[in-house]
């Protein structure tokens, strides 16, 4: 009888050759670098160090100095002239131009207000999801989870753009609501909050659905059968036995939605029109248009310290959840 | 279940998937439309596709991102894989706790923070080393690879967790050194993960704009920064095409990879029982 152990290690099999191959290679390199075990951690960790954490230090250098016009477009905030120690040049205008003008405390708070909004709606939307699909059987189960991923893997952009079609002034939903006549004239449903809210909800529900379903399915029914012959309602059951038990997942898929919709640039810049403001359209025209590379910077850094906190919690509720696993 | 409940789980069931995909619909639907305007239906035609083929900047704009997206995946199946390991299998090591909010970070940071702070970061580099010569694919890469070998250490770390030790650690005791061990245990066996890792790296690149729209340099566009700036202007039939290829294209892939993962996962789990059985029948001598 032939296991997948002996298929893999027969020397002339595909895998075999692969493996060797491999083998020799990982060898050289262990030679090389004196440990293989340190080599494992080392190459990822190099990686995201260096292409993931440096560059917020680079950009809380370029906040601190002036917008020039050059290549790059910006002054050194190190100058090495003579001694030892580089003179310091940084300068404070950037966030002092930052807490001064309305525009840009109006977009961060706007953001906050529409992520947490919108990540209420999700979570209203995604939970009974979510619980229907860990009711259902299981092989049901299996194809209705791949159809909460399916979209999610089809091109975001090409799905918040869908909505452009359906509520702009002649789109499919206005022509719909006339000819079944609901309204007689066509509603405003694009450029404003309300679609905004549509889009975000629409593009991140699989990602606030996942994590509870994943939590949900995991419920032990003894227990919501126990609080039934108890007497409790199904009401109160669902209160009392399984929200608290589904909390890791309502957190996670919250924080999965909230975090990344508080700096979204795509949704509110395709169906929010000039009207809605929000902070990753700020720093993409701070950029873009205005080329003004050291308050990009002031704007990311005051934006990844709003973050702070709830990437700090997420960070260390998911690594707690994994730990349990392993 | 009572049958009304069963009924009220079924009605969201319906609204929810409706909410979905109708969008989906409606996009392919109007791919099919004869008409300019895409909302009003005139009568089918396929002339949409013939003019989304004809188009050159699109054309070479999924060349480049069809590129970047293979090198992006292939890169981040081998960091991550690496990462996943690092972090289910080798307990504590020193620095473990950053290492962790550097794999969970990409997972959430809005995309402009790492757009911004990445296209700094390669000036800054340039400005210091010379390097990276000019921006474009190489650089759009990077910053791909560097979201995406976060996203793969994550499957792979949890498909590892969900995994019994006790092969590998047999494997070992009979004298396997741990390199041999890993390609001929461990890799068979997280092969799987492995497939899903780099089928999403490969699309979560291909379906990034605004990473790529920092980090991109003159004469390097992406597909979707073509599409955005088309859909910027208003909407086109032709991109109602180009997205129904993308859907058309995404489900069979995810239907025939869904399909080869279930039936290694039955085969895996029936080779670990035969070899339990085989196990059982010649008790271990001591």
């Amino acid at each position: 009888m032939t296991t997948a152990l002996d298929r893999a290690a027969k020397p002339d099999g595909p895998a075999g050759r692969l493996a060797r191959a491999g083998g020799a290679a990982a060898r050289w390199l262990v030679r090389v670098t004196g440990r293989g075990r340190a080599l494992v951690v080392a190459v990822p960790y190099l990686w995201l160090f260096l292409f993931f954490f440096v560059p917020f230090l680079i950009v809380l250098k370029i906040s601190f100095s002036q917008m020039v016009i050059a290549q790059p477009p910006f002054t050194d905030v190190f100058v090495w002239a003579e001694g030892w120690l580089p003179e310091i040049k940084a300068t404070l205008a950037n966030y002092i131009w930052l807490f001064q003008d309305a525009l840009y405390w109006i977009a961060y708070l706007n953001s906050l207000k529409i992520a947490a909004i919108a990540t209420l709606l999700c979570l209203l939307v995604g939970y009974p999801m979510a619980y229907a699909i860990a009711r259902a059987g299981p092989t049901m189960r299996t194809l209705l989870l791949l159809m909460v991923i399916l979209p999610f893997w089809t091109s975001f952009l090409l799905r918040v753009y869908a909505w452009i079609g359906i509520l702009k002034q002649n789109g499919l939903l206005n022509n719909a609501l006339i000819w079944a006549g609901v309204i007689d004239e066509p509603l405003a449903m694009l450029h404003n909050h309300f679609a905004v809210y549509l889009g975000i909800v629409y593009s991140y529900l699989p990602f606030m659905i996942l994590p509870l379903y994943a939590n949900l399915e995991k419920l032990d029914a003894s227990l919501l059968e126990a609080s039934a012959d108890l007497g409790a309602r199904p009401w109160k059951t669902f209160l009392t036995v399984t929200l608290p038990l589904s909390w890791p997942g309502v957190f996670a898929g919250s924080m999965l939605v909230f975090i990344p919709a508080v700096g979204e640039f795509v949704i509110p810049e395709l169906l929010g029109g000039p009207d809605v403001l929000m902070i990753g359209k700020v720093l993409w025209n701070e950029f873009f248009s205005n080329r003004d590379w050291p308050v990009a910077s002031a704007v990311t850094i005051v934006l990844i310290l709003v973050l702070v906190i709830p990437l700090v919690a997420f960070q260390r509720q998911q690594d707690k959840a994994q730990q349990a696993l392993e | 279940m009572t049958g009304r409940r069963s009924r009220l789980l079924l009605t969201i069931l319906v609204f929810g998937f409706a909410f979905l995909y109708g969008p989906i619909v409606s996009l392919i639907v109007y791919s099919f439309n004869k008409s300019d305007v895409v909302s009003v239906w005139t009568g089918f035609s396929t002339k949409w596709y013939g003019e989304l083929v004809r188009n050159e900047q699109i054309l070479e704009a999924a060349w480049l991102s069809l590129q970047i997206g293979v090198i992006t995946a292939c890169i981040a199946v081998v960091g991550g894989t690496l990462g996943g390991m690092a972090l289910a299998r080798h307990g504590p090591f020193r620095g473990r706790t950053l290492f962790t909010g550097l794999v969970t970070g990409p997972l959430v940071m809005p995309d402009v923070i790492i757009g911004l702070s990445l296209l700094l970061m390669f000036v800054t580099l340039q400005e210091g080393t010379g390097w990276p010569e000019g921006r474009g694919m190489n650089t759009i890469v990077i910053a791909h690879a560097t979201f995406c070998i976060a996203y793969v250490t994550v499957i792979v770390r949890s498909r590892l967790s969900g995994l019994d030790q006790s092969l590998e650690e047999a494997a070992l005791d009979l004298g396997a050194r741990p390199v041999k061990v890993f390609f001929t245990v461990t890799l068979p066996m997280i092969a799987p993960a492995l497939l899903a890792g780099w089928l999403l790296s490969f699309t979560l690149s291909l379906d990034d704009l605004v990473i790529a729209s920092f980090v991109s340099g003159p004469g390097a566009s992406t597909l979707p920064m073509v599409i955005f700036s088309k859909v910027r202007l208003g909407v086109s039939p032709m991109i109602n095409a180009l997205a129904t290829i993308i859907v058309a294209l995404v489900t069979v892939a995810v239907i025939v990879t869904g399909y080869v993962m279930n039936r290694a996962e039955k085969r895996r789990q029936a080779d670990v029982q035969s070899a339990l059985r085989e196990a059982g029948a010649e008790p271990a001598v001591r």
